[in-house]
This record gives structure tokens, C-alpha cells and sequence, in this order.
């Protein structure tokens, strides 16, 4: 039998595969750990000038399909001297292993020790996973403290939507990144080449003031905190000349100009997504006051409808993936997505593979789009969000869906073929009473005799879910209260009396929540200071791993440690998540310009109360929310009038040609 | 790729007897439906390049009639025991071998089972190696051969390791390092017979 050579795992001298194979029989799931996809990369660690270790702070399954991390690993890995790899939070029974074996936090394409890299960074969509960065950190045998590390230790940098706010991991972050990464990490390779090729002058300290100096890279040990007597924040100003007294955000423009990624990894094992995800759109301008991404992204820049058509096809030659997520805030209100949408299904029609839209607005959907969507035979799951169960609150967090439109659409998804359909909402928000979250059951009622008289049918059905509202920085509800566990709790479950209330109804509707308790940490750890990473590292080091996983959760955990440590500050929980903050308060992120004027946010706040609605500008004039002119920065969209032309089907077997390196 | 029919297809892919997590191989099978002929070798390389590395595609056939399952009566394994002593291995063996039957317990999809691991081991051998195992150890490494006939419930290399622990209390300080080498088809001699063989130039291809 001649069979071809196999490929061997390629030689990696500083690997730690040889330590790590032994112990991967005796944990669950290891081909999480194993590395090697399809769209992985290893590079010669030699020849690389910058080397990059990227991590999303949660289990392979959910961080793999992550796609800032993978538009990263790709824009550095497409730099011929630079090298990137992935890693992922390891669970707790590997680390156990990793402990007692003293085998160090790797990256899962080489398996190089992570602290041999010159960069590792972190993408935080959530801040549920600080407690995984620390566990990573100390694996990495990084001192857990910045101010504790040499110069042998990589820079530790933060990204991603929780950036805009690292206060709480100030002391384990040695810098933040707020907003896009694309031409961020070019940006600081760069320096970090330089700095390296002049032979590292001035270490570890004259790196990160390099990096400081360029406005938009944030490094908390060069910027002091002043407490005021009664705990809140005086002032935090630069401890170092030439470092700037506020760090701003990064906007990538032209999305047409990078249209990664270009090669989706594929898994090896399964994940929480398993398909080729295109952001069509970045931003938001919709502005639901209590979505910090809406905020912070602004402004709206599509992908032209022709671009996306073209990376739909090449990731799917790719990838192989049979399923197509056209992601964004909100994808519905891409200028083109009905041409978009109706190109796609005719494209790749007769084929396996299904177009979803994650993120739908209720009012913008529409017959056509669902039609669309459902042309493959498939319907994927449709959820609707109105957020807010009365007419009145919607109008407190602007999300200006009318009880009529969103029965109309609900019933549309029905009679079009859809049994089940999801709607969103939260409960906790600003001004909200008891009898603005039971509307929520009067609408699902509704819903579904609305639903039954349309389709003539009995078999129809809806989930009702809940939310914890979480106030975030940058966001109108800066300043808010959060509502109590207890009040929460009871809402919720006054409500779920209300939709059973109705026997025949009750029965057509699912009801899913979650209790206030983890919402208040949420809570903690988005609007904490400095103050509050004494906090997570003391839930560390009594275990708190995998915060985002409800078995792993430990509320107790949380509650004790803030009682144990904030008291030394004159502070505690409730003061950072139930106290509501005033106009001229220092707020711990002041010093970080996501372009929103804080005048313009307090105004909106005020708005909110007063119950008064605001536009969106892409189709009514500016109305000043100060980031186009801070950021120097301009709406992007169509309609480009563009339209997808037929694909000639690609038939027969694909040699991926540089699927290994 | 071919589909199941239905609301939610599924590629049509069948393993044979995958060996179990944790385990190396050198010899797996599995059936792939296809929606149209193709050449195996344009096949095997295309699969081979989606598969990460150490995962390889070594060959492929077109299956002629009669199911992949069914010509796989026999596996051959080859499990190193590091810092064991190969005579204390040696003395176990025999006192497997003497045995009758040996009843091992696994926990299986249907809960904790008990049954014998003795009758389906055909060849059990310590063999002999002056090469150092897998990855270079300077510590000494008794190193097993056997050959396992398919039954049900499948005897594993970890049900002849309980097995070994029941009748001389073999107790290896290290995790194993178990790979399989092949399976196929028993010859006569009691060699394992390359199960894809029935499908290679000069077999009749088709005639479903
Ligand atoms: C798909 C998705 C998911 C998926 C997949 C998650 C995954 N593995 O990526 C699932 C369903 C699992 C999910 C779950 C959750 N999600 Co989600 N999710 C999204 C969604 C729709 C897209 C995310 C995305 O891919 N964006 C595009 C990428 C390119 O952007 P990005 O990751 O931010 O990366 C860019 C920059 O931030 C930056 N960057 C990122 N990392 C780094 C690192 C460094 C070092 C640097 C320099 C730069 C950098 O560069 C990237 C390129 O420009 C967004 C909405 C949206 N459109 O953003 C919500 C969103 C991110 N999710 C959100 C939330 C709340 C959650 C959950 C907490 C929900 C819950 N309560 O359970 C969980 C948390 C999951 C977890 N444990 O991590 C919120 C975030 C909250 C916020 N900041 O206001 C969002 C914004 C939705 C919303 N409007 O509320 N989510
Ligand atoms: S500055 Fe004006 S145009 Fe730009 S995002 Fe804000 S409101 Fe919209």
C-alpha cells in the first residue's frame, strides 16, 4: 500500500505539546485544545519580528467563532513579519492538570507558552470574562499585576466592547484599546517593532509610553486616581509629560477596505456558531438609550452590497460552511438588504445553504425578508426585540416600536410559515414600574391570538425572554440606578402569573429569564472604577471561573468579596450599581473618549425621563451626538444601487491552496 | 457532500468503530455519501487538506456493496506503559492469558456495565523495543501489542488494562499512551486485513 506522507505536527521548539498531550486524555473535550483548523496559521517564530497572542476570555466553543479575534489573527498574520495564534479560556479541569504539571497558558495553533510572545490580546465583548483573563494571566506565569511585571512579559492589552471602560482591570491590563482593531494592532506592532529593532531602549516603561503617546491606546499606570472624601472620583489626570489627558477611540472606515474575515476558521469541535458571519454594517444610530454598542460604534458604515456578496462567496469556498450570518446591530436597516438578501437566496438556491439575520429589528422587518430567508426550506429562528414591555418605557429607551407594528410583524413571521418566534425584552430599566413589565404579558397574549386568528391554527407558539437591564458607560443610563435583585425577581415573577392567568394562552408561551443577581455584577463590573478589580481578583482567588456560564456563576462568591474589600474604600456594591450619579460627577471613564459628547449623553438622559423620543440620523438630520466631528469621521451608506449577479456553481473537489502553512 | 433528506439534512458520513477519545490511531474508516462521482485520490487529497495536521487522509475507495462495518472484525493496538517494568508486564500478560474469562466495568451510554474483556483479545503480546516510545523518555517503557475482535460491548485497550488490574493488580503510574495500528478483516493466519482492499482496482465497483 503506498499511502502518502502525513503530516506531522511541523517541529515547534518552544511548544509545549510534548507536556500537554499526556494530560488531554484525562479531561473533557480536548480537541478544544488541539489546535490546527481549517484557516489556522503557524508561522516560523524565528523570522517573526512581532509576535501576537490573541485570547477571547471563554471556552474554545464560544470564543472560536469570535470574529473580532479572527479578523485580528488574520489582518496580523497577512504581515509577513508578524506572527498571531489563538487561545482560549481552558476550563477548570484542564487547569487543574496545568497546575500540578506546571504546563503554562498556550496557544492552541502552536502551542507556544503565552508569555513568550511579545503582545497578548484580550478581546472583551463582556465583562464576564475578567475573572478567565486573571486565570489566564497566572497560567501564563505573567505576574498578575501590571506593576509587577518585567520585561521578559508580554504587553497585556484589552479590546473589544468592555475596553470601553477597564477601570475595573486597570491593575491587570498594561494598556486598552477602545473601538476598532483593525489598523489599531498595525498601529501598535509597529511600535513595538521599532522599539524592538532599536534593541528595546528604556524596556518595558518606554514601550508603553510609546504606545501612550499615540492617543489612542490607553495605559492606566500613567494616569492617577483622586478619590474624593465621600468615595467618588475627584479627578484622574496623567502622572507623565507628554502622555495625552484623554485616550480616543478608533473607527475603522470603508468596511469595503477590509473585508475580513477572508478565511473563517472552521472548528474542530462543536461551537456555539458554526457559520460564515459577515458584519454588513458596523455602528448604529437607531439609538436605543441602554445599547452600549449602538454608542460607542457610531457612526454607521455599511459594506457595500457587492463586497459582501463577493466575501460570501470566497468564505464559503473557504470554509465549506452551509450557513451564512449577516451580522450587525441591526441588520435590517442595511440600505440594500433587500437585494441583498434576495440575491443571496438566488445564488445559492438549490443548494444547502441558509442565510440568517442574528440582530432583526421588529419594524424593519418585513413579508420579502422573511420569504427570503425561509427560500432554502429552512427557517431559522426569529426574534424580535421590543425591549420594553409598555409604550411608555419604550419611549424612555427610545425604541420606537409601536404594539401594532409588532403584532402586524409578528403575525407576518406566522402566516409566512413560522411556528415559534422569540421576543426580547428587559426588565430593570430606568422609570420602570410593575405595570410596564406585566404589558409584556398582555402583548404575548395578543400575539398569539392574533397569531391563531391569522393562520387559522392552533399550533403557534412564542418565548417570551427577559433580560436583566445592565447600565453601561457611554450610554444615557451612565448615570442610572440599577433596580434591586429583589424588585426584579418579583416582577419577573408577578409577570409570569399574569401570562398564565390565561390558561389556553399561558400555554402558547414559553417564559425565559434570568434573576437579577448576575445582572448586578454585570452591573459592578461595567460602571466600576479602579476600586473594583480588588474585587474580581479576590472572586479569583476563591474560584470564580467562566462567569458568563450560569453553573459557574457564583453570585455568594461576588457579594462576599465586594463585602470584604470595598469597605476600605468607603464604597460598596449597592453604591456602584443602585446609587443613581449626578450631572457634574467624575465618572471612571471620562478620561476615555468614545466621541460622545457628555453633554449630548446627559441631554439624552434627560430626554429619556421626559419620555421624548430621538431620531435616527441616518435619515433625519445630525442632531449632534459629537461623534462625526471628535472622530473626524462620516456616515457610510448606500444604496449603491448595485445588484448580485448569478453565480456560476462551483462543482467537484477543492484542494484548499494555502489551507496549511 | 450528500444529504439526508429532511428539515434538517445531515451530510451522510458513517465512522466505523471510532476509537475512543484520547487514543492515537493510524488506522480509521468512515463512509461518505456523495451526490457524484469523483476520483478517490482527488477526494482523499481535498479531505486531506481540510483536516489539521496529524489528521490524515491516507486513502479512498468507492465502496462496493456490503457496509464499511462489516469488514471490520479485528483491531490491532499498541499500548506503551511508561516506568513499567516489562517483566512485571510480562507476568501479567500470562496471568491474562491463563485466564478464562476476565470480567472488567465500564461506564457506557446505558450506565455501568460488567463483562468479560478475556474471550475477544485474540493476540496479547509484550514486545520487545530498542527504540525509546513515542516522545524520547529516558524511562524505562513496557510496551503491548494486541489484537482485539470487534464485539458488543466493543472490548477496548482500557478494558485489557482493568483486565490486567484484575487478575495481577497492574497499576500504571503514567497514563498509558495507547495507539491502534489497524483493524480490517481476520485472515486465516489471524493477520488484520486492510478493510478498504475489497474496494481497490480489480474489485467490482458499483453494482448497488
Ligand atoms: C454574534 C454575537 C454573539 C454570539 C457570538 C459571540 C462570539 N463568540 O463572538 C453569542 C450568541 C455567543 C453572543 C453571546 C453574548 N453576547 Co453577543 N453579540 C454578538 C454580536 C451580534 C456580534 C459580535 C461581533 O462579532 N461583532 C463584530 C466584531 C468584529 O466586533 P468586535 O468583536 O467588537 O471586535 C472589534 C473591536 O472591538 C476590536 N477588538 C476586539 N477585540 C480586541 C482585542 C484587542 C487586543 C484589540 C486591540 C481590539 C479588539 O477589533 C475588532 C475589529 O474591529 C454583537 C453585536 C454586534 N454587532 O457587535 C453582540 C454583542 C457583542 N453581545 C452582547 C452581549 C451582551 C452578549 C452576552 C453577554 C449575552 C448574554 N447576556 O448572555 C453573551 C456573552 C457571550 C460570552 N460569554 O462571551 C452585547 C455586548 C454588550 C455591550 N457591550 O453593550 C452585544 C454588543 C449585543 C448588544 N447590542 O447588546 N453574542
Ligand atoms: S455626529 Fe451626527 S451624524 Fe454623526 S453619529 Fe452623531 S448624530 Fe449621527
Amino acid at each position: 500500500m503506498s499511502a502518502p506522507s502525513t503530516t506531522p505536527r511541523s517541529a515547534v521548539a518552544n511548544s509545549v505539546w510534548p507536556r500537554l498531550e499526556p494530560l488531554l486524555p484525562q479531561i473533557a473535550k480536548p480537541i478544544q485544545y488541539v489546535g490546527g483548523e481549517l484557516g489556522a496559521v503557524v508561522k516560523d517564530w524565528d523570522t517573526a519580528a512581532v509576535r501576537w497572542a490573541l485570547m477571547y476570555p471563554d471556552a474554545y466553543e464560544v470564543g472560536l467563532p469570535n470574529q473580532g479575534v479572527q479578523i485580528l489573527y488574520e489582518v496580523l498574520n497577512e504581515q509577513p513579519d508578524v506572527l498571531a495564534e489563538r487561545t482560549y479560556a481552558v476550563w477548570p479541569d484542564l487547569e487543574r492538570l496545568m497546575r500540578t504539571h506546571q504546563v503554562p497558558q498556550f496557544t492552541i495553533d502552536a502551542h507556544r507558552p503565552v508569555r513568550d510572545f511579545d503582545v497578548f490580546g484580550i478581546s472583551f465583548a463582556t465583562e464576564l470574562g475578567y475573572t478567565n483573563l486573571l486565570t489566564a494571566i497566572d497560567l501564563a506565569g505573567i505576574p498578575l499585576l501590571a506593576a509587577d511585571r518585567s520585561d521578559a512579559d508580554p504587553v497585556v492589552v484589552a479590546g473589544g466592547h468592555a475596553a470601553f471602560n477597564p477601570e475595573p482591570i486597570a491593575a491587570f491590563v498594561d494598556a486598552a484599546v477602545l473601538g476598532d482593531g483593525e489598523e489599531a494592532v498595525l498601529e501598535i506592532t509597529t511600535i513595538v517593532r521599532e522599539w524592538k529593532a532599536e534593541g528595546s531602549p528604556g524596556g518595558r516603561d518606554e514601550l508603553l509610553l510609546r504606545l501612550a503617546r499615540t492617543e489612542s491606546v490607553y495605559v492606566p499606570r500613567f494616569y492617577d486616581v483622586d478619590y474624593l472624601p465621600d468615595g467618588r472620583i475627584q479627578r484622574v489626570v496623567p502622572n507623565r509629560p507628554d502622555v495625552p489627558f484623554r485616550v480616543h477611540k478608533r473607527t475603522t472606515m470603508d468596511l469595503d477596505a477590509w473585508p475580513y474575515p477572508k478565511k473563517p476558521l472552521v472548528p474542530l469541535a462543536e461551537t456555539v456558531h458554526e457559520r460564515y458571519a459577515v458584519e454588513i454594517f458596523r455602528g448604529c444610530t437607531r439609538g436605543c438609550r441602554f445599547c452600549q454598542a449602538g454608542m460607542i460604534t457610531r457612526p454607521v458604515r455599511e459594506r457595500s452590497i457587492t463586497t459582501v456578496g463577493q466575501m460570501v462567496r470566497e468564505g464559503l469556498e473557504f470554509s465549506g460552511f452551509h450557513e451564512v450570518g449577516l451580522l450587525s446591530l441591526s441588520s435590517a436597516d442595511h440600505s440594500e438588504i433587500g437585494d441583498m438578501c434576495s440575491g443571496l437566496a438566488q445564488q445559492y438556491e438549490g443548494t444547502n445553504v441558509s442565510l440568517s439575520l442574528p440582530s432583526t429589528r421588529v419594524d424593519a422587518f418585513n413579508i420579502d425578508l422573511a420569504q427570503e430567508l425561509a427560500r432554502n426550506g429552512r427557517r431559522t429562528g426569529l426574534t424580535f426585540a421590543p425591549e420594553g414591555g409598555s409604550e411608555r418605557i419604550r419611549k424612555v429607551i427610545n425604541k420606537m416600536v409601536s404594539k401594532e407594528d409588532l403584532i402586524r410583524t409578528v403575525v407576518t413571521a406566522y402566516t409566512n410559515g413560522w411556528r415559534q418566534v422569540k421576543l426580547y425584552f428587559m426588565c430593570g430599566l430606568p422609570t420602570e414600574t410593575d405595570e410596564d413589565v406585566l404589558e409584556i404579558a398582555a402583548m404575548a397574549h395578543e400575539v398569539i391570538r392574533a397569531g391563531r386568528a391569522a393562520t387559522g391554527s392552533r399550533d403557534i407558539r412564542c418565548t417570551v425572554s427577559i433580560g436583566g437591564f445592565v447600565p453601561k458607560p457611554h450610554t444615557p443610563f451612565q448615570w442610572a440606578a440599577m433596580a434591586r435583585p429583589e424588585v426584579i425577581d418579583n416582577r419577573l415573577r408577578l409577570l409570569k402569573q399574569a401570562v398564565n392567568a390565561d390558561r389556553s394562552l399561558g400555554r402558547a408561551i414559553g417564559f425565559r429569564y434570568h434573576d437579577g443577581e448576575p445582572s448586578l455584577i454585570e452591573g459592578l463590573l461595567s460602571r466600576g472604577d479602579r476600586r473594583v478589580s480588588a474585587v474580581i481578583r479576590r472572586v479569583w482567588e476563591n474560584g470564580g471561573r467562566f462567569d458568563g456560564w450560569s453553573e459557574h456563576f457564583s453570585y455568594q462568591r461576588w457579594v462576599e468579596a465586594a463585602a470584604e474589600v470595598l469597605p476600605d474604600f468607603g464604597v460598596d456594591l449597592d453604591w456602584y450599581t443602585t446609587r443613581e450619579r449626578d450631572e457634574l460627577e467624575v465618572l471612571p471613564w471620562d478620561h476615555l473618549d468614545s466621541g460622545l459628547d457628555k453633554d449630548w449623553l446627559w441631554q439624552d438622559w434627560q430626554d429619556a425621563l421626559g419620555e421624548y423620543e430621538q431620531d435616527d440620523c441616518r435619515w433625519t438630520p445630525c442632531f449632534d451626538c459629537g461623534v462625526c466631528p471628535a472622530m473626524d469621521t462620516e456616515i457610510q451608506i448606500g444604496p449603491t444601487g448595485r445588484k448580485l449577479l448569478p453565480l456560476t456553481p462551483v462543482n467537484g473537489l477543492r484542494v484548499p491552496s494555502d489551507a496549511k502553512q | 457532500m450528500a444529504y439526508s433528506q429532511g428539515f434538517t439534512p445531515h451530510p451522510k458520513i458513517s465512522y466505523a468503530s471510532a476509537a475512543p477519545t484520547g487514543v492515537a490511531s493510524e488506522a480509521e474508516y468512515l463512509e461518505i455519501g456523495l451526490r457524484e462521482s469523483v476520483d478517490p485520490a482527488a477526494l482523499r487529497a481535498a479531505l486531506d487538506a481540510a483536516l489539521s495536521p496529524g489528521l490524515d487522509v491516507l486513502d479512498a475507495v468507492v465502496a462496493t456493496g456490503g457496509s464499511l462495518v462489516d469488514r471490520i472484525e479485528a483491531a490491532h493496538w499498541r499500548i506503551e506503559l511508561p516506568e513499567v517494568d516489562p517483566d512485571v508486564l510480562r507476568a501479567a500478560v500470562a496471568a491474562f492469558t491463563a485466564a478464562g474469562e476476565v470480567f472488567v466495568e465500564r461506564m457506557t451510554k446505558q450506565g455501568r456495565r460488567t463483562f468479560d474483556a478475556r474471550a475477544a483479545v485474540i493476540d496479547i503480546n509484550v514486545i520487545m523495543s530498542d527504540e525509546t516510545p513515542s516522545e524520547a523518555v529516558a524511562v524505562p517503557c513496557a510496551i503491548l501489542e494486541l489484537v482485539v475482535r470487534q464485539v458488543t460491548p466493543a472490548v477496548r485497550p482500557d478494558d485489557v488494562l482493568s483486565g490486567l488490574r484484575v487478575v495481577a493488580d497492574l497499576e500504571p503510574p503514567v497514563s498509558p499512551r495507547v495507539t491502534r495500528l489497524a483493524q480490517g478483516m481476520l485472515t486465516a493466519q489471524g493477520a488484520i486485513a486492510d478493510p478498504l482492499d475489497a474496494g481497490r482496482d480489480g474489485a467490482v465497483i458499483g453494482g448497488r
